[in-house]
């Protein structure tokens, strides 16, 4: 199977990921609930993934990264855990559910009012619209670094600078973006980063989190048992247990970290640098073969190593399936999560198929999946 | 199982003990802490600073390996307390 799904996770990982966490499957007992040496080794394990998470975000207070589930889960933490009744906020159109849905429950139980930055047909965001979008009670701005469907990168300090201009907090979705582009919290100016580790960053499913700076203030989404001040009816107010309630991932953070190692050691630059001579490679090819449709295309913009692309003649579940079972080549059909997106770029009602390259993905591949197109566009053509 | 039951008792002694504000802040004295070659261990919370839970480093209770901690952690987190305590 060529894998090229990675943007919905990244199925090759460095082979000291599966060690790590077979190695904690074997000794790590359980994190801040006990101080034996097999408990010790957990909490250290969750302790090396929390300081790498944040050398690789420039983020200079480890103990406010909390972990969590997936990006889904933290982005709930953010969007339920900052936003108040009569808040207003603003969000885009390249979102992925996990930005829409939550905040859509906010709105239909009346609490606060949204509003998205609009995508035009060819995919690209208005950010020009934003100033005027802010209202006196905008709370927040949050937004994807880049799109989980044509992998157009946004221009999230550009975001930021004019949230903070309007007092408002800058909350950035990095599902699609940590480990495969530099993300910075300082030069970016986020408030708050939301990740997930089985993307890019290459480590295990279940496992993510998010950054929050000093001075923002969340309720928490989950309370429980923290393993400290456990006379407190209340979760504590200290980080990271502020946001984090029940025993931690420990296994699968020991191979988050493992994989943070590796990625730390390679740098971001080159999976990025590789990632975008793939996609170029792809496009440039794409573009050649009858009725191939590519959206989100625009010169002189950054992408992630995603493209979008319908066949004439053929659905996008249709077309992912040949991929699959004729060739082995592993896409994702349909929304994408995405429904915002498709809706600006007219695809609603028939989906695209997306390719995703990640650092182990191989100019072969890519040329595998174009010559296993061109074959289906003969056919259909 | 039986000889461990034999074992006499480990005498405690007085050691200087340091409380935090988190989990993560304990494990992160421990990492300076061996960086800088200050010794001690990891213990659990003492009752005698709170029945909260927790854990805290212990460590030996002379002024100079005190200084050696508090050098060693200096700009990474700030102790929620020390205490001198038998460990």
């Amino acid at each position: 199977m060529i894998y090229l799904n990675n943007a919905a996770t990244t199925l090759q990982k460095p082979p000291e990921v599966a060690q790590a966490v077979l190695d904690a499957m074997a000794n790590a007992g359980s994190s801040s609930r006990g101080a034996s040496a097999d408990d010790l080794a957990a909490a250290r394990s969750v302790a090396g993934a929390r300081l790498r998470v944040a050398r690789l975000l420039g983020f200079e207070h480890p103990e406010r990264v909390a972990f969590t589930l997936n990006a889904t889960m933290a982005l709930n933490t953010a969007i339920f855990g900052l936003l108040r009744p009569g808040d207003h906020v603003i969000t885009t159109d390249f979102e992925h559910n996990s930005v829409l849905r939550p905040l859509n429950e906010l709105e239909r139980r009346g609490v606060i009012e949204v509003d998205h930055l609009p995508a035009d047909s060819a995919g690209h965001l208005h950010t020009e619209d934003l100033d005027g979008m802010f209202r006196p009670n905008t709370r927040a701005i949050i937004a994807t670094h880049a799109s989980n469907l044509t992998g157009a990168v946004v221009d999230v300090a550009a975001l930021a600078r004019v949230a903070h201009a309007h007092g408002a907090v800058s909350v950035l979705d990095a599902a699609q973006s940590l480990g495969c582009i530099p993300v910075n919290m300082g030069a970016i100016g986020a408030d708050i980063v939301c990740f997930t580790g089985h993307k890019a960053l290459m480590g295990p499913q279940g496992t993510g989190g998010l950054a929050v700076s000093p001075g923002v203030e969340l309720v928490p989404l989950v309370h429980g048992g923290t393993g400290v001040k456990s006379a407190e009816p209340l979760q504590p107010e200290s980080y990271p247990e502020h946001l984090e309630a029940g025993t931690m991932n420990a296994q699968g953070l020991a191979g988050l970290a493992a994989a943070l190692d590796v990625l730390l050691d390679l740098g971001v630059e080159r999976v990025e640098e590789h990632e975008r001579a793939l996609r170029s490679r792809f496009v440039d090819r794409l573009g050649q073969i009858p009725g191939v449709e590519v959206y989100g295309i625009h010169d002189g913009h950054d992408h992630t190593g995603v493209v979008a692309m319908n066949l004439a003649g053929l659905d996008s579940s249709t077309l992912a399936d040949r991929l699959a079972y004729d060739y082995g080549i592993a896409t994702r059909a349909g929304l994408h999560c995405a429904p915002r997106m498709h809706a600006a770029l007219g695809t609603l009602d028939r989906g695209a198929v997306r390719f995703s390259f990640g650092w182990y993905t191989t100019e072969h591949d890519v040329d595998a999946a174009l010559d296993a197109l061109c074959h289906i566009a003969r056919e259909v053509g | 199982m039986l000889l461990a039951a034999l074992r006499p008792p480990r005498p405690r002694t007085p050691h200087t003990v340091v409380s935090f504000t988190s989990t993560f802040d304990a494990m992160e004295a421990e990492r300076l802490c061996q960086q800088a070659g200050v010794p001690g261990r990891i213990i659990p919370l003492p009752v005698e600073i709170t029945a909260e839970c927790g854990l805290a480093w212990s460590m030996p209770p002379d002024d100079e390996t005190r200084a050696a901690f508090l050098a060693a952690v200096e700009g990474h987190l700030v102790p929620d307390g020390l205490y001198t305590l038998l460990v």
